[in-house]
């Protein structure tokens, strides 16, 4: 019952396939590598939301010569995932491992990394450190809140400029959504506020549709989220009557009144390079995150709901976040009071991967 | 603080009326099946395969109403396979119960995948709030046909469990076999007929979710509703009007964490969240064991023995 | 249900076979034909929907049996299941549906993740701490489930309806603490409780790489089983679950048995909890949520609430989670596959309840057992 056997065969039959795939000092570049690309997804992968963007991404390598996709759905983030990532491994050859939610990284992707040295891991999430994690592993990641941070620049000129938000979790990514929408919206509109609702749980459609009326009878004008599934979301609030900015992927066609535009990854930008990077025998990049500045983002086309003013202004900012400019910046107090920026930070800045506050400006508690 | 309230209030009032009727009917469907003495636990596999079907056929047809029917025959497929393997000797229903949940969950994500991404046309609500002048008001009062239907059809049964013929036959039979025996009843027949048209309702449950609040279909969308309207019909103590109003107080009780956090209070909102299971569990353990609930238990219910 | 003591000696002189081997022969097959049933009408589904029931059954395999690698990982994902499939048996020989064993599990994982916090920053010895671990894990899982338990008998509270809210709150309560006052702040966007450390982890079983769960899950089963089927606790527990009125008016003292069936339950469900904290996840955080303990109700009702049984289902299941994957990867099948397929083995073995004692083929003469 011990594994030795089956490893040393396993590693023979895709050894090839690994060693060009993993960072020797001595790899010989080849023409051709196969890529069998093995993507574990933690919800179903047509969920109009965060596993629907890296599926829709994932479908566009499938036509390119020498890619194998394997791909699972709905794999909680328990040893199951790295189970799951092991059969493929095992049983698929899978040279090429994409784990795409957050929760799949430690221990699970770290340790396997670790177990099968020849694979390459790319985890979605900036959490792969040079110093502790194996470098076969590595991270890739799209910082979405500079997508937000425009959903608010135009929210703020579709509106009078009193958004909600519906979001699932106090966790960092979610609150740095929060803050940059309403960091945007004031950029345009200096009383512009934002009021959240948590609702605890990445999906949970009816709590979500709550969420939103609450919103919406407390005045809220423009509607946006942070949930797995933004679907009920924007449908609920073009219901209501007020405007929407979606979230994760397009959402336009569900909002055809009140939509303005929306936040949403383009994951193919970093599928397309590992895929390239391997099938030149180069190995992908440990760390891969970006945003508007190397093509990794894009709003939704501007809806109904969006204001000629609106469009030129999201325009612009978008255009300033190509050229770096940065969302936090100067002297920001949360809304307790406490300040907690204090200067310009880069958009990439570890310090904002750590936010646990809401600026002054949003209602709400993350407690 | 008076506005706050105000706001809160008219929330849950909101709330109360929109998430209310799948509740409504799964505990209807449920009060049925167990006064024929009878439990059937599995009727939130109902509600997912209904909200399923509504949706796909919704889709298919471009009407929502024919949504609804379909989702009813569904259930009412579900139901009456249930109804139909409790006949055999030695056969527990509440096992049944769960077997189906796990079965008819598993159909509808199954068969449901193609039907995530489309949008089907919905059922409309009736604006009963207009004249108020207040648009939360306004808002609150939209009101779809199906929560009426189910209110009627609550009152209807109570009256009917009393006055009809068919109300007595399935009341005797839950109460006592025997005497139904005796009274030339055939058991099975009325139980199979009861779980059968229990599931019925209990579908057109879940095409209210799926076509008209939140109105979508995919996976997480009952999260247990179906579950808890079975525990709700234990606490309404078998009364269908009862039902009703306990199926309002969990949707207001579901509409309360959102709505706090909407005036500012954030603090606990997982308790918050948690508070229909909570809530449920104290009405529980506070009415059960009085002597007025043992006498509306139906004496068959493998569920009270 | 003494069906598994199969007396294989005792050949009386012309009676045909004992009748400890006809129950043996009935409790076996009687599931195992269920089961054949149940992949009989899967397969017929598949062709319906145009897929190939061969090609399914043989990634069955090969994803749950077919290499070392396979049954690994089939043993690993056994592992919460054969503990969550007792939770739900013990209570059920005592006549109690109790389907909280997903919350006892999250609550017994969670305070144990809690109670390791002030430990493992105190350097406390490593055996002690997992010893410390485990056995809060166990009196939670156990106090939780208990009390319900007690709800039933001494205010008649429905036990089914109860335990599931419970299990509701115990996740309502985890969440709690791991967003709040417990949470690592390290643990940016996943909410969990401060790692234990690898020191501290709970290891493979030597030679393979199934964690020490699984061999605790075995040994309990074993445990429980004599409990069960050897002790005067268990003859008790089980007549209680026979016959209240007869067990009353014989003067057994049925609100304890109640009790401690279903405290026996709770820590069955919370040690899983434990393991999935000590050798999986180093921590608590929402994903201990992850349906074991809905999955042991089919696993205990699959093993017909024997707790021998649950061993070998609880592996069944295992694999089929384990294949399920392939069956994704290798036939573009949705997920919901393997549900469908539990869902209709469930079905179909719940139908086969009714032939026990009803089949000429196991009856001797005209004594079928109640169970």
């Amino acid at each position: 019952m011990t594994l030795t056997a089956i490893s040393r065969r396993r590693l023979l039959k895709v050894g090839a396939a690994g060693l060009a795939a993993s960072a020797l000092p001595f790899g010989i570049a080849r023409a051709q590598t196969n890529v069998v690309l093995g993507i574990v997804y933690v919800g179903p992968k047509d969920d109009f939301g965060w596993n629907q963007a890296h599926a829709v991404s994932v479908e566009s390598l499938k036509a390119l010569p020498g890619i194998t996709v394997v791909e699972e759905e709905n794999v909680p983030e328990t040893d199951a995932v790295s189970k799951s990532m092991e059969s493929m491994i095992n049983l698929d050859g899978a040279n090429l491992i994409l784990a795409t939610s957050f929760g799949y990284y430690n221990p699970f992707v770290v340790e396997l990394a670790k177990k099968y040295p020849d694979v390459t891991f790319r985890h979605a999430a900036p959490l792969w450190n040079k110093d502790k994690d194996p470098a076969n592993a590595g991270s890739y990641f799209p910082y979405l809140n500079q997508a937000h941070y425009v959903n608010g620049v135009a929210a703020g000129l579709s509106s009078g400029g009193k958004i909600g938000f519906v979001a699932a979790k106090p966790i960092p990514s979610v609150l740095s959504n929060i803050n940059s929408v309403l960091l945007g919206a004031r950029s345009v509109n200096p009383n512009a506020t934002v009021q959240v609702i948590f609702t605890g749980e990445w999906s949970l459609p009816v709590r979500e549709a709550e969420a939103t009326n609450a919103l919406v009878d407390a005045g809220c004008e423009v509607i946006t989220c942070h949930v797995d599934s933004p679907k009920v979301v924007i449908e609920t609030a073009e219901g209501r009557g007020v405007k929407t900015a979606g979230h994760n992927a397009s959402q336009a066609p569900l909002a055809p009144k009140g939509f303005i535009t929306g936040a949403e990854y383009k994951w193919e930008t970093i599928y397309k390079s590992y895929a390239d990077d391997i099938a030149a025998g180069k190995t992908p990049p440990n760390f891969l995150v970006g945003g508007y500045n190397n093509d990794m983002l894009r709003n939704t086309p501007y809806g109904a709901g969006a204001t000629p003013e609106a469009i030129a202004a999201a325009d612009a900012a978008i255009a300033a976040l190509v050229a770096g400019a940065p969302i936090y910046k100067g002297t920001l107090k949360d809304n307790a009071g406490n300040v907690v920026v204090d200067k310009d930070y880069d958009n990439y800045d570890p310090y904002l991967d750590g936010m646990n506050w809401l600026l002054e400006g949003v209602q709400g508690s993350i407690t | 603080m008076d506005n706050a309230l105000v706001t809160v209030l008219i929330a849950m009032l909101g709330g109360a009326i929109r998430v209310s009727t799948p509740f409504m009917f799964v505990a209807l469907g449920e009060t049925l099946t167990e006064k024929s003495g009878r439990i059937n636990l599995g009727l939130e596999g109902n509600l997912v395969l209904g909200a399923m079907v509504a949706y796909a056929v919704s889709y298919l047809s471009g009407n929502a109403w024919l949504g609804v029917l379909a989702a009813g025959g569904s259930g009412l497929c579900l139901g009456a396979l249930h109804g139909y393997i409790c006949k055999l000797p030695r056969v527990n229903d509440i096992a049944v119960g769960i077997a189906m949940m796990s079965f008819g969950t598993g159909l509808a994500f199954f068969f449901g995948k193609p039907f995530i991404q489309p949008s089907a046309p919905r059922l409309d609500a009736i604006p009963l709030g207009d004249w108020t002048g207040n648009p939360a008001l306004a808002q609150a009062l939209q009101v779809n046909p199906l929560f009426f239907v189910g209110i009627a059809l609550a009152v209807f049964m109570f009256w009917a469990f009393r006055n009809t013929r068919w109300g007595l036959i399935v009341r005797m039979t839950g109460d006592s076999a025997a005497s139904a025996k005796a009274m030339g009843v055939s058991v099975d027949l009325v139980r199979f007929l009861a779980t059968a048209a229990g599931g019925f309702l209990a579908g057109i449950g879940g095409a209210f979710l799926s076509l008209y609040y939140p109105g979508s279909w995919n996976q997480g969308l009952s999260s247990g509703q179906g579950l808890m309207a079975v525990a709700l019909v234990i606490f309404a103590r078998w009364d269908p009007i009862k039902c009703i109003f306990a199926a309002l107080l969990f949707g207001a009780a579901g509409a309360l964490g959102p709505s706090l956090q909407s005036i500012g209070i954030s603090q606990g909102y997982y308790f918050f969240n948690a508070a229909p299971y909570i809530l449920t569990l104290i009405i529980m353990i506070i009415s059960a064991g009085s002597k007025a609930s043992a006498r509306d238990v139906p004496g068959e219910l493998s569920i009270t023995k | 249900m003494t069906a598994e003591t199969a007396d294989s000696t005792a050949i009386p002189a012309k009676a045909g076979p004992s009748l400890g081997l006809l129950r043996l022969a009935e409790a076996v097959s009687i599931p195992v034909g269920a089961l054949l049933v149940s992949a009989v009408l899967f397969a017929l589904f598949l062709l319906a929907i145009g897929k190939d029931p061969i090609q399914f059954y043989q990634l069955i395999w090969t994803g749950g049996f077919g290499s070392s690698f396979s049954i690994q990982n089939s043993l690993q994902r056994a592992a919460p299941l054969i503990l969550t499939g007792l939770a739900f048996a013990i209570p059920a020989r005592i006549g109690l549906t109790m389907i909280g064993g997903e919350g006892a599990l999250v609550l017994g994982g969670f305070s144990a993740a809690a109670i390791a916090i002030p430990l493992v920053s105190n350097a406390v010895p490593v055996p002690l701490t997992l010893f410390v671990m485990a056995l809060t894990a166990v009196v939670s899982g156990g106090l939780w489930v208990g009390f319900t338990g007690w709800l039933k008998y001494a205010r008649g509270v429905n036990e089914t309806i109860a335990s599931l809210l419970m299990s509701y709150i115990a996740i309502a309560i985890m969440n709690f603490f791991v967003e709040g006052a417990l949470r690592d702040p390290a643990s940016a966007n996943k909410p969990s409780t401060m790692p234990i450390g690898d020191a501290y982890r709970v290891g493979a079983i030597p030679g393979t790489e199934v964690h020490w769960g699984f061999a605790a899950g075995v040994v309990l089963a074993l445990l429980l089983w004599v409990l069960m089927s050897r002790t005067t606790f268990g003859f008790a527990a089980r007549m209680t679950g026979g016959n209240l009125r007869a067990a009353r008016a014989q003067g057994l003292p049925v609100g304890w048995l109640m009790v401690v069936c279903c405290a026996i339950a709770g820590a069955c469900a919370g040690l899983a909890g434990f393991f999935e904290v000590a050798a999986i996840h180093g921590q608590a955080n929402a994903s201990l949520v992850a349906g074991y303990g809905f999955t042991g109700i089919l696993v205990a009702f699959l093993a017909r609430q024997n707790p021998l049984a649950v061993i070998p289902v609880a592996i069944l299941f295992g694999a089929l989670a384990a294949a399920g994957g392939v069956i994704q990867r290798r036939m573009g099948m949705p997920d919901a596959t393997i549900l469908v397929l539990q869902g209709m083995m469930f079905v179909v073995l719940l139908v086969s309840e009714t032939f026990y004692g009803r089949l000429k083929l196991f009856q001797p003469r005209a004594t079928g057992e109640r169970t």
